[in-house]
């Protein structure tokens, strides 16, 4: 059923349908209604679940890792100076290989306070092994939480589903909400092959000496990088039972470009009205959008670059010292290849400052008048 | 793309006012869009929230600057607020004001119509007398003032987006309809038929 809804409510409705059993959750600022909802949810009985109100999101995911590690599905939610404060916990549930799902709304981090848009918060957290998806719309949002469920659980892995503060996340659109016997279809039980279980006692996170810690970390590894090739198929899977079409990178209008705009978040939305409005005045560029973080997707990303000149990454987020995070990692990605694109690396919409189409426009005008790039980073709509 | 512009003040539902426009419009089969102006809500300051229609979907995602309609809960806002900044030359104001005629020079270039919420509110019983919620008669004038929607499909919107006292507020917008003034009229309308 298609109803209006807001970005943090697809979370709301997506966690329903995937019939989370606990749910554990700090309620108040940087909290949004993502909770607020599924605790209205407990409360009428549409949602079986254990919902758990902690005093901080550090509690809210020791919760999350009991009840997973009890064989549990479990959900929470948080964003900035929150998913901050759970940093330590969010190493253990890794570790642990415990399949958490969080939605994560990008909020900028403190000082000076400011509750908008900006990837830096989620970002800061690609070391703790948690998969990471983006998002460009609400319908995006539910449909990621559903498959960030199913990969975790394939790969015992907790998972992050990521989206802009406000753009997305107080933003009311349409939204397909799945009938559950398709949900079902989709999302078998949580059935873990091991858990805490009293019958038949195991002890859980003991010290681990060098003799093992190694290839507990290798392990880790290797289940990351099964997710380069579940995803393909799970997303095959997905469109299969809901005819709804998603790749790792999504590509638009990229065919015979001069010059590739990289971006994640909404401002991919946003740039498909950019690159349309400049292919009618003949101008030959495109779009790429990275849906997957992590584990990056460093393979399609070369594949998807090769053969094109320039690319102009476009960062919401920074790395003091080193510059957009997202530019860092495909230039990584890039390093080895013969032959390779310029990239320019911007900076922009950081703390929620817009990022509207002239804005854009000025990061291809910038990256398309220079040979190569001038300075390491580019900032857009800078105050003098 | 039409894009709609509400002024309000926060606690007067100016948010929740955009969030039913847009769905009325999605029940007619339209794209559509609304958020709220990315700040923080206190009850009592001017607050904003947009919404976006398009027949096709809508992937602009950042504020509007530029809106073809603006609507304005609150007539206290007027001269405080530029309420009609940005808006685009042709464009049209909603403004909820006790005076059938209202002469407002910013307002010079735009088509105005007028409606008394503020007054329909307080007589169907919504929110008090001092602190009138005005959000869903409003949303009735807007189907009279601007063709672009029908009465139907906000009155229907707003039965499921009111959590309680949903057929006060859908006589509140029935009346408003009704009592629209258009651009410089004197008398109400009857609607026609």
């Amino acid at each position: 059923m298609k109803k209006v809804i807001m970005g943090n409510h697809a979370v709301s409705h997506a966690v329903m349908l995937a019939g989370a059993e606990v749910i554990a959750a700090y309620p108040i600022t940087p909290q949004t209604q993502i909770v607020e909802e599924l605790s209205n949810m407990c409360a009428e009985g549409r949602l079986k679940a254990k919902f758990i109100k902690v005093e901080s999101e550090h509690s809210a995911m020791a919760c999350c890792i009991g009840a997973s590690a009890a064989g549990s599905r479990a959900f929470t939610a948080t964003s900035s100076q929150g998913l901050a404060l759970m940093h330590e916990l969010l190493h253990w549930a890794a570790g642990a290989r415990t399949p958490v799902v969080l939605a994560e709304v990008n909020r900028a981090l403190a000082p000076g306070w400011n509750i908008w848009a900006d990837q830096s918060d989620a970002l800061a957290q690609r070391d703790t092994g948690w998969l990471q998806f983006y998002c460009t719309s609400n319908q995006e949002i539910l449909d990621s939480i559903l498959i960030a469920f199913r990969v975790a659980e394939m790969v015992s892995l907790p998972a992050m589903v990521v989206y802009d503060a406000f753009y997305l996340s107080h933003t009311y659109e349409a939204v397909d909400i799945p009938d559950r016997q398709l949900v079902d279809r989709f999302l078998p039980p949580y059935k873990p092959e091991v858990k805490l279980d009293v019958e038949k006692p195991k002890a859980f996170g003991s010290l681990t000496t060098p003799e093992y810690y190694m290839e507990m970390r290798h392990k880790i590894e290797e289940a990351t990088e099964r997710v380069h090739e579940l995803l393909p198929q799970v997303y095959a899977e997905f469109h299969n039972i809901f005819g709804r079409r998603y790749d790792v990178l999504e590509g638009y209008r990229c065919d015979d470009a001069d010059l590739l705009l990289v971006t994640s978040g909404t401002v991919s939305s946003t740039a498909r009205i950019v690159i349309d409005k400049l292919r009618e005045a003949g101008k030959r560029v495109g779009r790429l959008n990275i849906r997957l973080f992590r584990p990056f997707p460093a393979r399609p990303l070369r594949e998807a670059l090769r053969g094109y000149k320039k690319v102009a990454v476009l960062d919401r987020n920074i790395s003091f010292g080193q510059g957009g995070i997202f530019a860092q990692e495909l230039r990584a990605a890039l390093c080895n290849e013969k032959e390779k694109p310029q990239v320019f690396g911007f900076i922009a919409g950081l703390g929620g400052r817009d990022i509207t189409p002239a804005a854009i426009e000025e990061v291809i005008a910038t990256a398309d008048k220079l040979d190569e790039p001038a300075r390491e980073i580019e900032w857009i709509g800078l105050k003098a | 793309m039409i894009e709609i512009r509400f002024h309000g003040r926060g606690g007067q539902g100016a948010v929740t006012s955009a969030k039913i426009l847009a769905d009325a419009f999605f029940r007619e089969n339209k794209h559509v869009q609304s958020f709220p102006a990315f700040g923080v809500e206190r009850r009592g300051a001017p607050v904003m929230a947009f919404t976006r229609i398009d027949e096709n979907p809508i992937f602009i995602r950042c504020n509007v600057y530029e809106p073809d309609i603006v609507v304005v809960l609150d007539p206290t806002l007027v001269g405080e607020t530029d309420v009609v900044g940005g808006l685009k030359s042709g464009g049209k104001v909603l403004l909820n004001s006790p005076n059938q005629r209202v002469e407002i020079p910013a307002f010079k270039p735009f088509a105005v119509a007028t409606v008394n919420a503020t007054e329909l509110a307080v007589r169907h019983g919504l929110g008090s007398r001092s602190n009138p919620i005005v959000n869903t008669a409003i949303l009735g004038a807007f189907a009279r003032a601007t063709g672009l929607v029908g009465l139907d499909s906000i009155l229907e919107s707003i039965r499921e987006g009111v959590p309680k006292g949903a057929e006060k507020n859908v006589a509140a917008a029935r009346d408003a309809y009704e009592q629209t003034l258009l651009f410089g009229d004197t008398m109400p309308h009857r609607v026609p038929e």
